[in-house]
C-alpha cells in the first residue's frame, strides 16, 4: 500500500492543482513532493528495519489478456532511487520560486505527473508496466520542454522525442521477443530472468543491444548523445533538472535491474565493448566540456562524462562498480541539480551564462561564492563530499574490469578538476565589470535551497553507509545471478 | 590518553566552522584569539600524547566509525597514534601556531582577515587527518582537504587573475598526482585486500606477493607524490604558490603539506623497500629535481621566489635520501626543514611588511639596520639551511649525506653539489637583502621598520628551534664517542624501516669535515661578491650569456608545458568540438532525420488521390503476384 500511495500521490496533487488559482500552484505542488518525501524517506528507513512488510508491495492483474499484472515492489536498489526522487522534486518545484512561469498550474502538474511516471518506473517488476511507465515519463518532459522551452525548441524537442521513442522501440521489441519465449506468458521480472538466462547466445546478444539501446540513448551514452546538450540548454531550468538529475537514471537503473541480469550471456559478451564505449563517453564528454563557452552547456557535456562513469562501473559487474554506480546516481542527481540551479541563478541576473562575459562575482555575493564552491568540489569528487564516495567506488569497479578502462575513466578526476576551476574562475574571480556589478545578493530562497544542497552533498560524502549498506545485499544477489550463469555456460 | 588522540584535529574543525559560519560576525581580535588558540590546544593535546608515547613506545589505533563500506572493502574514519604520525603532529600544530600568531600581525589590515583564518584552521585539520589517519583512503582525505586549501590560499586575493591561475595551476597539478595515488590505493587493496597500513605492511615479505606489483604500486602512489611534494615532472605549481599571502608560504608550502608526499614514503616504508626499482626512481628524480630547481634559485631576484626553488631542491634531496633507504634521516630533515624554512619564509614576510610589498631583493640591501630581529633571525635560518654546525640543518643534511654515500657515490657527489649550492644562494640572498646599501625608492626607505611583536616572536622561537632542533638526531658515530644517543632514530625505530649499514667513525669525520669546509669556502665566496664587490644582479632588459638566460627563464619549462600540453589540450577539445561533434555525429543523426522525411516525402506522391492510378496499381500488383506463385 506504501508504495502505491508513493506513485499515485503526485498525480493526486497534480489533479488537485486544478481547484486552485495560478499563484497558489507552486505551493500545492511543493506540499504535494514534500508529502511524497516523508513517504519515501519513511519507506527506506522502514525498510532497513523491515524489509518483509507487506507495504512494500503491490500487485493486481492489470492487462489479463497479455498477463500484464500491475506489480510494484520496493527494494534495496530502487529505495535509493526512490529516495533520489522524492528528494530532488521537492528542490526543483521550489527553484522556480521568484521566476516568472506562464502557465504554473500546467508547469506544476507535469512536473507531478512526471514525478509519478518516474516513481513508477523505478518500482515496476513487470516488464510491460515498466515500459508503460518509461512511455509515461516521456510525454509530461516533452511538453515542458515544448512549451516553455527556449528558443528553436520546436526542433530540438523534436529531436529529442524522436531520439527517445527510437530507442524505446527497441526496448519494446525485446520484451515481446521475451514475452513470446515465455512460457508463463507474463511479464514478470523474475520470470524474464530466466527467460532470457535460458535463451541461446545469440538472441541473449540481441536482446541486450535492442535494450542496451534504449538505455544508452536516456542516460546518454557516446555517440547517442547529441540530444543532449541542446535540450539540456534549451529546457527551462525544471525540465533540465528533471532531465539531468532523474531522468537519465532512469537509463543507468535499467541497465542494474533490466538489462544484466536478464542476459548474463549477452553482457558477458558485449562488456567489453560497452564499458568501452562508457569510458568514451567520460574522456569525449570531459573534453567538450573543456570547449565550452557556456557555463550550461558545459554542465550538459560535464554531465556525459560523469554518467559514463556511471555506466561503465555498472557494466564492469562487480559489487564496488555497481554499489559506486548507484551511489553515484544519487549523488550526481544532487550535484547536477545544484549546478544548475548556479546557472540559473547566474542566468536570471545577468541574461547569459558566457563566461568570458561574466567575472568577479565572488566579490559582491560571498554567499553565493561559498556554496557555489562546495556544489562545484562535489562535483569534482573532493573526498568528504557525495561525489568522492561514488567516483572512487566507480574507479575501483572499473578497475577490476580492466586497469587501462580504469586510467582512462579516472582522466574526469582530472578534467573535470580543469574545466570546472576554469568556470569557476572566469565568472567568480577576477574583477567584477559592468555586467556583474548588477550581480546583487542571494534571494532569501536561493540561499536555503543551495545550503541545502551543500549540506546534503557533504552529509552524504561523510556517511554513505546509510545508503550504501541498504543496497549491498540485493546487488550481491544480482552479481552472483549473472555470474553464477555466465560462469555454468 | 591515546584516545585523545581525535581531539587533535577536532580543535582546528571546531574553530573553522565557527568562523566559516559566523565570520561576518565576529571580530578581528576574537577571531585572532580563537583560530591560534585551537592550534595551541591541538598542540598541547599531541604533546601530552606524545610524552606518554615516549615512555611506551607503541602504535595505538583509535577508531571513530566505518566510513565506506563495501563488500570486503572497508575504508576506516580511524587514527593511528606512533611515533611517524605524532611526531608529523608535533611539528604541524608546533610550527602552525606559531605561523597563525604570526599571520595575526602580517594580516592585520587586511579586509578578509576571518576567511584567511578560516581556511588556514581548515587545511591544519586536513594536515593532521592526512598524519593520523590508520589508512590508505584516509590519508587520500587529508591529501586532498590539503590541496583544497592550497588552492583556496594562493587564490586568496583571487582579483587577481594571475593568482586565481596560479591556484588552479596548482589544483590540477596535484590532481594529476591524485589520480595516481589513487590507482595506487586501489591496486593496493586489489593485491593486499586491505587499505590499512598494519594489515598491508604486516603481509610485505610474509606472503608471496608478486615483487612486480609492489613496485606498480609504489610507482603510482609516488605519482601522487610528485605532484603534492613538488617533483619533477610536476613541481611548476610550487613557485607560482607564491602569490599566496606569505605566511602561507612558511606553512603550506615549506614546513607541512609539501612534505606530504615524504611521510607518504616514510609511512610505506616497508612497502617502498620491497620495490627497489621504484626507490632507485626516486632517487633519481629526487637528485634531478634538486638540482634543477637549485641551478633556478641561483639567478632569482624574486625573494620568495629562491626560496620556493630552495624548498623544491630540498625536498628533491630528502627523496634521494628516501630512495636509498634513509627514511628515519629523511624525516629528520623534515623536521629542520620546517623550522628553518619556516623560519626564512617568516623572515621574507617581515622584510617584504617592511618593504611596502615589493619582493625583488634588487630594491634592498642594509635592511639589517632597520630590522634587527629579522636580520638576525634570517642570519641563523641562513646558517642552519647552508648546512653548518652545530645549527639544525647540519645534523639532519651530514645524515643523509652519509647515508647516500654509502649506497651510491655518484648520487653522493650530486647531492653535495646541491647542497654547495644552497649556501651559495642562499647567502647571496641574505647579503643582497641585509647588507650593503638601500637600493629602494626614498619613500620605502621612509616606511622601513621592523615588525610587530606579533610577527618577530614567533620569528625568534623559530630561530631558536633552528639553532638547537638538531641535537634530537645527534650524529650516530660521533654520538657513540660523545655517548650522546641518537634520540630520533630509536624514537622512529618502530615505524620506519632502518638502514642497517653503518659508517666508520673516520669516514663519517672526513665525510663532515669536508662538507662543512667547502660549505665554508662557498660562503666566503659569496660573500667576496656580494659584500665586498657589492655585485648587484642585472636589470631583467640587461643582455645575458645563453646558459644564464635559459637558467633565469626556469629553463622554459612553464613555456614547455603551455606548448605541449595546455594549448593542445584547448585546441583538440575546440577542434573536436566543431568537427567531429558538430559536423560529425550530430550532423549524421540530423541527417537521418531529414532522409526520413525526403522519402517519405517521396512515397506520398504515389497517395494520389485519383481512381485511376490506384485501379491500376492494383492491376500490376495482381498481376505481379500471380507471377510469383506460378514461376
Amino acid at each position: 500500500m506504501l508504495v502505491l500511495l508513493i506513485v499515485i500521490l503526485p498525480v493526486l496533487f497534480a489533479s488537485l492543482l486544478v481547484l486552485f488559482q495560478d499563484k497558489h500552484a507552486k505551493n500545492i505542488a511543493l506540499l504535494g513532493a514534500l508529502a511524497n518525501l516523508g513517504l519515501g524517506l519513511y519507506a527506506f528507513f522502514a525498510f532497513k528495519k523491515t524489509p518483509g512488510c507487506s507495504c512494500f508491495y503491490w500487485h493486481t492483474d492489470w492487462v489479463q489478456s497479455l498477463g500484464a499484472d500491475f506489480y510494484i515492489k520496493a527494494d534495496g536498489i530502487n529505495l535509493i532511487l526512490i529516495l533520489l526522487t522524492t528528494l530532488l522534486v521537492p528542490f526543483i518545484i521550489q527553484s522556480a520560486t521568484g521566476r516568472t512561469i506562464q502557465h504554473p498550474k500546467a508547469y506544476f502538474g507535469l512536473i507531478l505527473l512526471m514525478q509519478s511516471a518516474l516513481l513508477g518506473l523505478f518500482l515496476a517488476k513487470d516488464a510491460l508496466l515498466f515500459y508503460l511507465f518509461w512511455e509515461l515519463a516521456l510525454i509530461p518532459i516533452y511538453l515542458i520542454c515544448l512549451v516553455w522551452g527556449g528558443e528553436g525548441r520546436q526542433r530540438i524537442t523534436f529531436k529529442f522525442f524522436l531520439y527517445t521513442l527510437t530507442g524505446s522501440l527497441f526496448m519494446l521489441l525485446a520484451i515481446i521477443f521475451l514475452w513470446l519465449h515465455n512460457p508463463a506468458k507474463n511479464f514478470m521480472l523474475s520470470d524474464f530472468y530466466t527467460v532470457g538466462a535460458h535463451l541461446p547466445v545469440k538472441e541473449q546478444l540481441l536482446v541486450f543491444v535492442a535494450f542496451y539501446l534504449a538505455f544508452a540513448i536516456k542516460m546518454p551514452i557516446f555517440p547517442l548523445h547529441t540530444w543532449q546538450p541542446d535540450t539540456y540548454v534549451n529546457a527551462p531550468t525544471q525540465g533540465t533538472m528533471l532531465l539531468s538529475g532523474i531522468m537519465l537514471k532512469m537509463g543507468t537503473f535499467a541497465v542494474v535491474v533490466w538489462l544484466i541480469p536478464m542476459v548474463p550471456m549477452g553482457w558477458q559478451i558485449a562488456s567489453k565493448y560497452v564499458v568501452l564505449l562508457s569510458v568514451v563517453s567520460v574522456v569525449y564528454g570531459s573534453f567538450m566540456a573543456l570547449a565550452q563557452k557556456d557555463f550550461k552547456r558545459m554542465l550538459a557535456y560535464s554531465s556525459l562524462g560523469h554518467v559514463g562513469l556511471i555506466a561503465a562501473g555498472i557494466f564492469s559487474w562487480n559489487l564496488q562498480g555497481v554499489q559506486g554506480a548507484l551511489y553515484q546516481m544519487l549523488s550526481h542527481g544532487i550535484n547536477v541539480v545544484a549546478l544548475f540551479y548556479v546557472a540559473d541563478i547566474i542566468l536570471n541576473r545577468m541574461q547569459t551564462d558566457k563566461m568570458q562575459q561574466l567575472g568577479g562575482i565572488r566579490s559582491i555575493s560571498k554567499v553565493f561564492s561559498v556554496l557555489f564552491l562546495i556544489v562545484l568540489l562535489g562535483s569534482i569528487a573532493l573526498p568528504l563530499t557525495n561525489g568522492f564516495v561514488g567516483e572512487f567506488l566507480l574507479i575501483h569497479g572499473v578497475f577490476q574490469f580492466n586497469t587501462v578502462s580504469a586510467v582512462f575513466a579516472g582522466l574526469t578526476v582530472i578534467l573535470g578538476a580543469v574545466y570546472m576551476l576554469r568556470a569557476y574562475q572566469l565568472m567568480m574571480h577576477g574583477e567584477t565589470n559592468t555586467l556583474t556589478a548588477s550581480f546583487g545578493l542571494l534571494t532569501l530562497n536561493e540561499k536555503v535551497l543551495l545550503s541545502c544542497f551543500a549540506v546534503l552533498i557533504i552529509a552524504f560524502g561523510c556517511f554513505p553507509n546509510i545508503v550504501l549498506s541498504i543496497s549491498e545485499e540485493p546487488v550481491k544477489q544480482l552479481l552472483l545471478q549473472v555470474h553464477h550463469i555466465s560462469n555454468i555456460k | 590518553m591515546q584516545k585523545l588522540v581525535y581531539l587533535i584535529p577536532l580543535f582546528p574543525l571546531v574553530s573553522f566552522a565557527i568562523i566559516a559560519l559566523f565570520g561576518s560576525r565576529l571580530s578581528k581580535s576574537v577571531v585572532s584569539y580563537l583560530a591560534p588558540s585551537s592550534i595551541l590546544a591541538s598542540f598541547v593535546v599531541a604533546l601530552v600524547i606524545f610524552t606518554t608515547q615516549v615512555s611506551n613506545n607503541h602504535a595505538i589505533t583509535v577508531p571513530l566509525m566505518s566510513w565506506i563500506h563495501v563488500g570486503g572493502f572497508n575504508a576506516e574514519f580511524s587514527f593511528l597514534v606512533d611515533a611517524l604520525s605524532i611526531l608529523f603532529t608535533l611539528v604541524i600544530t608546533g610550527v602552525g601556531f606559531l605561523i597563525h600568531v604570526y599571520s595575526t600581525g602580517y594580516m592585520h589590515d587586511e579586509k578578509d582577515y576571518n576567511r584567511y583564518f578560516a581556511y588556514l584552521n581548515l587545511f591544519v585539520f586536513f594536515m593532521l587527518l592526512l598524519v593520523l589517519g590508520d589508512n590508505f583512503l584516509l590519508m587520500f582525505v587529508g591529501w586532498e582537504g590539503v590541496g583544497l586549501c592550497s588552492y583556496l590560499l594562493i587564490g586568496f586575493w583571487f582579483k587577481n587573475i594571475n593568482y586565481s591561475n596560479a591556484a588552479n595551476k596548482a589544483f590540477i597539478m596535484n590532481r594529476i598526482g591524485d589520480l595516481g595515488f589513487l590507482l595506487g590505493i586501489i591496486l593496493t587493496f586489489g593485491v593486499f585486500g586491505s587499505i590499512n597500513y598494519h594489515e598491508v605492511f604486516a603481509q610485505v615479505g610474509t606472503l608471496v606477493i608478486d615483487g612486480k606489483l609492489i613496485t606498480y604500486i609504489t610507482m603510482l602512489l609516488f605519482i601522487g607524490a610528485m605532484g603534492k611534494s613538488a617533483q619533477i615532472p610536476l613541481y611548476t605549481w610550487l613557485p607560482d604558490a607564491m602569490a599566496g599571502p606569505t605566511p602561507v608560504s612558511a606553512l603550506i608550502h615549506a614546513a607541512t603539506m609539501v612534505t606530504a608526499g615524504i611521510y607518504m614514503v616514510a609511512r610505506c616504508s616497508t612497502l617502498f623497500s620491497a620495490a627497489p626499482d621504484t626507490m632507485l626512481f626516486i632517487s633519481i628524480i629526487g637528485i634531478a629535481t634538486a638540482l634543477l630547481s637549485a641551478t633556478i634559485a641561483l639567478f632569482q631576484n624574486d625573494i620568495k621566489k629562491v626560496l620556493a626553488y630552495s624548498t623544491v631542491s630540498q625536498l628533491g634531496l630528502i627523496f634521494c635520501a628516501l630512495g636509498v633507504g634513509a627514511f628515519s634521516a629523511g624525516v629528520f630533515h623534515v623536521v629542520t626543514h620546517a623550522f628553518f624554512k619556516a623560519l626564512l619564509f617568516l623572515g621574507a614576510g617581515s622584510v617584504i611588511h617592511g618593504m611596502s610589498g615589493d619582493q625583488d631583493i634588487r630594491n634592498m640591501g642594509g635592511l639589517k639596520r632597520k630590522m634587527p630581529v629579522t636580520f638576525i633571525t634570517f642570519l641563523i635560518g641562513t646558517i642552519a639551511i647552508a648546512g653548518i654546525p652545530p645549527f639544525a640543518g647540519f645534523f639532519s643534511k651530514d645524515q643523509m649525506l652519509a647515508e647516500i654515500y654509502l649506497h651510491n657515490k655518484v648520487l653522493f657527489v650530486l647531492a653535495l653539489v646541491v647542497s654547495l649550492m644552497t649556501a651559495f644562494y642562499m647567502f647571496r640572498l641574505f647579503f643582497l637583502t641585509f647588507t650593503g646599501d638601500f637600493r629602494g625608492s626614498n619613500a620605502q626607505l621612509g616606511h622601513l621598520h621592523e615588525s610587530p611583536k606579533s610577527m618577530t616572536i614567533p620569528l625568534m622561537v623559530l630561530a631558536v628551534l633552528s639553532v638547537v632542533g638538531g641535537f634530537i638526531g645527534f650524529p650516530h658515530e660521533l654520538g657513540h664517542v660523545l655517548n650522546i644517543h641518537h634520540w630520533l632514530d630509536g624514537f622512529l625505530a618502530s615505524t620506519l624501516k632502518m638502514d642497517t649499514l653503518e659508517m666508520s667513525f673516520n669516514t663519517e669525520m672526513v665525510l663532515m669535515a669536508v662538507t662543512v669546509m667547502l660549505i665554508a669556502l662557498v660562503i666566503i665566496i659569496a660573500s667576496i661578491l656580494f659584500v665586498s664587490k657589492k655585485q648587484i644582479p642585472a636589470e631583467d632588459e640587461a643582455p645575458m650569456s645563453l646558459i644564464k638566460e635559459v637558467i633565469y627563464h626556469k629553463y622554459y619549462i612553464d613555456e614547455l608545458y603551455d606548448a605541449l600540453i595546455v594549448k593542445p589540450m584547448d585546441k583538440i577539445a575546440v577542434l573536436f568540438y566543431g568537427s567531429m561533434e558538430r559536423l560529425g555525429i550530430d550532423a549524421f543523426v540530423n541527417n537521418i532525420g531529414t532522409s526520413v522525411i525526403n522519402w517519405s516525402q517521396l512515397l506520398r506522391l504515389s497517395q494520389t488521390g485519383g481512381l485511376g492510378f490506384y485501379v491500376m496499381a492494383m492491376v500490376i500488383s495482381i498481376v505481379l503476384l500471380m507471377l510469383m506463385f506460378f514461376v
